[in-house]
C-alpha cells in the first residue's frame, strides 16, 4: 500500500514509519506544522510542534530512507482544536485536545488530503491495535502493552477513519522495546523524552493560557443549596474534584472539606460540596460514535435501545470501570434527544462535562461519547435532585 | 533522476567551477601569511576577486567576500545604517518594501528592535514592483538608507533600481541593492549604477554554497559586522581562497551568459505559454515582461502549493512553492501577500526556475505532468479546507 506516516519528531512515530517500510509499504513521511509561529526548544516550547521536532522527524525519515515533507495544518488546527478547546472551557467543559486532533486533524484533514493525493492509509505511532474480524470488519483494540495503551484517544475514530488507519506499534510489548528498536535503527530520537501536556500551550500553564484567552473575573462560590459561601478569582481556573485553593473558610458546616462539583461559566459560579457528591452514577452525551460496528451489528444487543455490559474509561490513564450502557431516544423520540447513557456499576469520581467516555468490551473499543451531563450519587436534598447537570 | 527546476534556490556546480575549486582546495597557504605559499594563496584570491569584480564592472577593492548572500545583505544594511547614524544620529529611517527577501526583512526588523531604526515600508503593486512615487515622497534627510531587490526572488519582477538611486541621490541617501536572485540573469554595471552596495552570491550562478560578496562603492562606508584581523575592507576572518577561485570562474561564466538571454527567455516563455494552455485557471504572478529570464511563477486557484510540490516531486520534477521556509515549515508567501493576494490564493503558488542546462523537452514534460497534479491538488485542497471525516 501507499501510506503516509505522520511523523511528530518523536520516537514512536519514527519507529512506526520504519515498521511500515519493513512491512513492504511505500511510505512517505509528513510532519504536520500546527503552529504559525513554531517555537524552538530555546524559546521554552516543549513537547512537540517545535522547529527541532520537525528537524528530528526529517532526520529519522532520512535514516529510514523515505521522502519527507512538511504540510501546514496550522489554520485547521487553530479552528478545530485550539478554538474548540477555548470554546469548550468557556462553556464550562473540560475537553481533550489530543482526542480532537486525532478526530479532526490526523484522521480527518490529513487523512482526506492523503487519500486525495493517492495514499491508502495514514500511519501513526499510537499504541493501539486494529483487528479485522472474520467478516472483514475492522475493530479498534487496546495495545498489547497495557501501560502505554493509547486506544482511549483514538476512541473517536469511526469505521471510515479506521479503514485507513495503521498503527504499527500496537503489538509492541513495551515502550522500552520501541526505544531499543529506535536505538538499533540509529535514530537520534531514541532517548528523546515523551511529550507531555498540551502542545499548543508551550509553558504548560493551561490555566494561565486560558485566563489570557477567555478572561477571568471574580465570582461566587456556592454550596449545593445555592448559598454563597465564598469568592473565586475566575471560574475557569477550577477543575471538577479540586480541593485546594477554595477560599470558603473552615470549618464548614459539617466539618468536612469541600470539593469543586460544578463550574457554571455563564453565571461565573463555582459549586462545591462534600467528597461523596463527586461520585457519578450516570453519565450521558448526545455526541457519540462507534469505532467500527455498532452494538447491534456487533451482536451485543438486539435493538439499539437495549442495555449492554461494557467498561467505561473517562481519561487517558484512568482505570476502566464496569458499566452498562444504552442508547436512549429520550421522551420525545426526536433525534435531538438521542443520547448514549452510561451507568458505571461503581461510582466514578471527579468527572467533568466535556470529557470523553470511551466504552470497551474486553480489549475492543466500542465507541465513545462526549459527556454532556452527569448524575451525582448524592442528590441535593432540597434541590431538583439532578447533580451537576449542564 | 528528477528534473531540476529550482535554480532560484541553488544551482548545480558547473564542471569548470568544480575543477577549479578542487584544484584550489589542494593549495595550502593562508592568504595573509607572508611566506611564498601564503603569497600564492593571496595571488589566487586576488585574481578571483578581480574576476568577480569584473562580472559587475567594479574595481576589485570594492569586493568584500562574505559567507554568502545573507551575510552580504546583513553587512550592507546594518553596516550602512550604523555608518550613517554615526555621521548623523537623526538618520534612523530605512526605506524597504515588504516584498524583499527574508534576509532583508529580518535584518531591518532586527535593527528596529535593537538599534532604534524606523522602518518605512514601500508599497508594491500587483506585480511586485515598488512604488517609486512613494519612495520619492518618503525620502528625506532622516533616511539612513534605501534597500531594494534588483529582481524579486519569488515572482521574478525586475525593480526600477536606477530610478531609486536617482531619487535617493538627491537626498544623499545610500542605496543597497540585493542582486542575489538577479545576478547572472541581469547585466550589472556597478559603477554606473550609483549604488552604495550590492549583494551577490556564488551558488545562484553555478558556484559553491558558502561564498558571496558585498560590492561596496569606494565612496561608501559600511561598519563591519565581524571583527578580528581586518583581512578585508569590511570583514575580518581568514579568507576562503578556494571558494573565491570557484566564485571567480562561475562569475565569468555567468557574466558571459547574462549578455545573451534570448535562449533562456524563449525557454521561459515556452514554459509560461505551456502552463497557461495546460491549466487555463493558472495565474502568472510577477511582471509578464520585465521578469527574470529563468523565472515562471504561477498560482493555481483551489490548490495548496505544498500538494502540488509533493505531486510534482513524486512525478520527478523539483520545483518550489517560492515561499519562505523555516526548517521546511511552509507559510503563505509574504511577497504574494505584499502584492495584495489573499492568503488562500497565495497558498497555491508554484515557482519554476530554469537553469543553463534546462531543455525544451524537460519543460514540455513538466507541462504535460501539470494538469493531473493540479486536479489532484485541487481535490486535496478541498479536503484541507472542509474535511468531512470526523465530523
Amino acid at each position: 500500500m501507499k501510506v503516509l506516516a505522520a511523523m511528530s519528531g518523536g520516537v514512536d512515530s519514527a519507529v512506526a514509519a520504519a515498521r511500515a517500510v519493513d512491512a513492504g509499504h511505500e511510505v512517505v513521511g509528513v510532519h504536520l506544522a500546527l503552529s504559525r509561529m513554531p517555537g524552538t526548544l530555546r524559546t521554552g516550547a516543549r513537547g512537540c510542534c517545535t522547529i527541532e521536532d520537525s528537524m528530528d522527524a526529517q532526520r529519522a525519515a532520512n535514516l529510514i530512507g523515505i521522502p519527507y515533507y512538511v504540510w501546514d495544518f496550522s489554520e485547521r488546527f487553530r479552528l478545530d482544536v485550539v478554538d474548540d478547546f477555548i470554546a469548550e472551557y468557556a462553556a464550562g467543559r473540560t475537553p481533550n485536545p489530543c482526542m480532537r486532533c486525532n478526530e479532526r486533524i490526523k484522521f480527518a484533514a490529513l487523512l482526506e488530503k492523503a487519500l486525495a493525493l493517492g495514499f491508502d492509509a495514514v500511519v501513526t505511532g499510537h499504541y493501539a491495535s486494529i483487528v479485522t474480524d472474520h467478516a472483514g470488519n475492522r475493530e479498534l483494540h487496546r495495545a498489547s502493552d497495557g501501560a502505554k495503551d493509547q486506544s482511549y484517544v483514538l476512541g473517536v475514530l469511526t469505521t471510515e477513519q479506521l479503514a485507513h488507519a495503521m498503527f504499527p506499534l500496537g503489538s509492541t510489548p513495551s515502550k522500552a522495546e520501541v526505544r531499543a528498536e529506535a536505538a538499533a535503527r540509529g535514530f537520534s530520537v531514541a532517548t528523546k523524552p515523551d511529550s507531555h501536556d498540551i502542545c499548543f500551550i508551550p509553558d504548560g500553564d493551561t490555566r494561565g493560557w486560558l485566563a489570557d484567552k477567555v478572561g477571568a473575573e471574580q465570582g461566587d462560590i456556592l454550596d449545593r443549596d445555592g448559598g454563597v459561601i465564598g469568592q473565586h478569582e475566575g471560574a475557569l481556573a477550577f477543575t471538577i474534584g479540586q480541593r485546594k485553593g477554595l477560599n470558603v473558610g473552615y470549618p464548614t458546616d459539617d466539618g468536612k472539606p469541600r470539593f469543586v462539583l460544578e463550574i457554571r461559566p455563564k453565571s461565573n459560579e463555582v459549586v462545591v460540596g462534600p467528597r461523596e457528591a463527586l461520585a457519578i452514577t450516570e453519565l450521558a452525551g448526545s455526541r457519540f460514535s462507534w469505532a467500527g460496528l455498532d452494538p447491534v451489528a456487533s451482536g451485543y444487543v438486539d435493538a439499539p435501545g437495549d442495555t449492554f455490559a461494557c467498561q467505561v474509561q473517562v481519561r487517558a490513564h484512568a482505570d476502566p470501570v464496569p458499566a452498562t450502557a444504552w442508547v436512549s431516544t429520550g421522551s420525545t423520540g426526536s433525534t435531538d434527544d438521542v443520547e448514549l447513557v452510561i451507568n458505571p456499576t461503581e461510582p466514578i469520581t471527579g468527572l467533568s462535562p466535556g470529557q470523553t467516555a470511551v466504552l470497551y468490551v474486553g480489549t475492543r473499543v466500542l465507541g465513545q461519547c462526549t459527556v454532556d451531563r452527569t448524575v451525582s450519587a448524592v442528590p441535593v436534598l432540597n434541590g431538583s435532585g439532578a447533580g451537576s447537570s449542564v | 533522476m528528477s528534473v531540476y527546476f529550482d535554480h532560484a534556490a541553488t544551482t548545480p556546480l558547473r564542471p569548470e567551477v568544480l575543477a577549479a575549486y578542487v584544484s584550489a582546495l589542494g593549495v595550502v597557504g593562508n592568504p595573509s601569511s607572508i611566506h611564498s605559499q601564503g603569497q600564492e594563496a593571496k595571488r589566487m584570491l586576488e585574481e578571483a576577486r578581480e574576476r568577480v569584480a569584473a562580472s559587475v564592472r567594479a574595481d576589485s577593492v570594492e569586493v568584500t567576500f562574505t559567507s554568502g548572500g545573507t551575510e552580504a545583505i546583513n553587512l550592507a544594511i546594518k553596516g550602512l545604517f550604523w555608518a550613517q547614524r554615526s555621521l548623523k544620529p537623526s538618520k534612523r529611517r530605512i526605506l524597504v518594501s515588504r516584498a524583499e527577501h527574508h534576509a532583508t526583512i529580518d535584518t531591518v526588523e532586527w535593527l528596529e528592535k535593537h538599534e532604534g531604526a524606523v522602518i518605512d515600508w514601500i508599497p508594491v503593486d500587483a506585480v511586485g514592483r515598488i512604488d517609486l512615487a512613494y519612495v520619492q515622497s518618503a525620502l528625506a534627510d532622516d533616511v539612513a538608507l534605501v534597500t531594494v531587490l534588483l529582481a524579486n526572488n519569488e515572482v521574478g519582477t525586475v525593480q526600477p533600481v536606477a530610478s531609486v538611486v536617482e531619487l535617493a541621490a538627491a537626498h544623499g541617501v545610500p542605496v543597497h541593492c540585493d542582486a542575489v536572485a538577479a545576478y547572472g540573469h541581469v547585466p550589472i554595471d556597478f559603477p554606473a549604477s550609483g549604488l552604495a552596495a550590492l549583494s551577490i552570491s556564488a551558488h545562484k550562478i553555478g558556484g559553491p554554497v558558502g561564498i558571496g560578496a558585498l560590492v561596496i562603492s569606494r565612496s561608501a562606508t559600511v561598519t563591519p559586522l565581524i571583527h578580528g584581523g581586518n583581512q578585508q575592507r569590511a570583514r575580518s576572518g581568514t579568507q576562503d581562497a578556494a571558494g573565491a577561485v570557484a566564485f571567480g570562474v562561475a562569475a565569468e561564466l555567468a557574466d558571459r551568459a547574462s549578455r545573451d538571454l534570448t535562449g533562456m527567455i524563449a525557454l521561459r516563455d515556452r514554459l509560461i505559454a505551456g502552463i497557461r494552455a495546460a491549466v487555463p485557471t493558472a495565474v502568472l504572478r510577477g511582471d509578464p515582461v520585465d521578469r527574470l529570464s529563468i523565472n515562471a511563477h504561477f498560482t493555481f486557484p483551489g490548490c495548496e502549493g505544498d500538494s502540488l510540490l509533493f505531486l510534482l516531486d513524486r512525478a520527478g520534477f523539483s520545483v518550489s512553492t517560492g515561499s519562505a521556509c523555516q526548517a521546511g515549515v511552509p507559510e503563505a508567501s509574504h511577497v504574494l501577500l505584499a502584492m495584495g493576494l489573499s492568503e488562500p490564493d497565495a497558498r497555491g503558488a508554484l515557482r519554476i526556475t530554469l537553469g543553463t542546462d534546462s531543455t525544451a523537452a524537460e519543460v514540455d514534460a513538466l507541462v504535460a505532468a501539470l494538469p493531473a497534479a493540479v486536479d489532484r491538488a485541487r481535490t486535496a485542497g478541498l479536503a484541507d479546507r472542509s474535511p468531512t471525516l470526523g465530523r
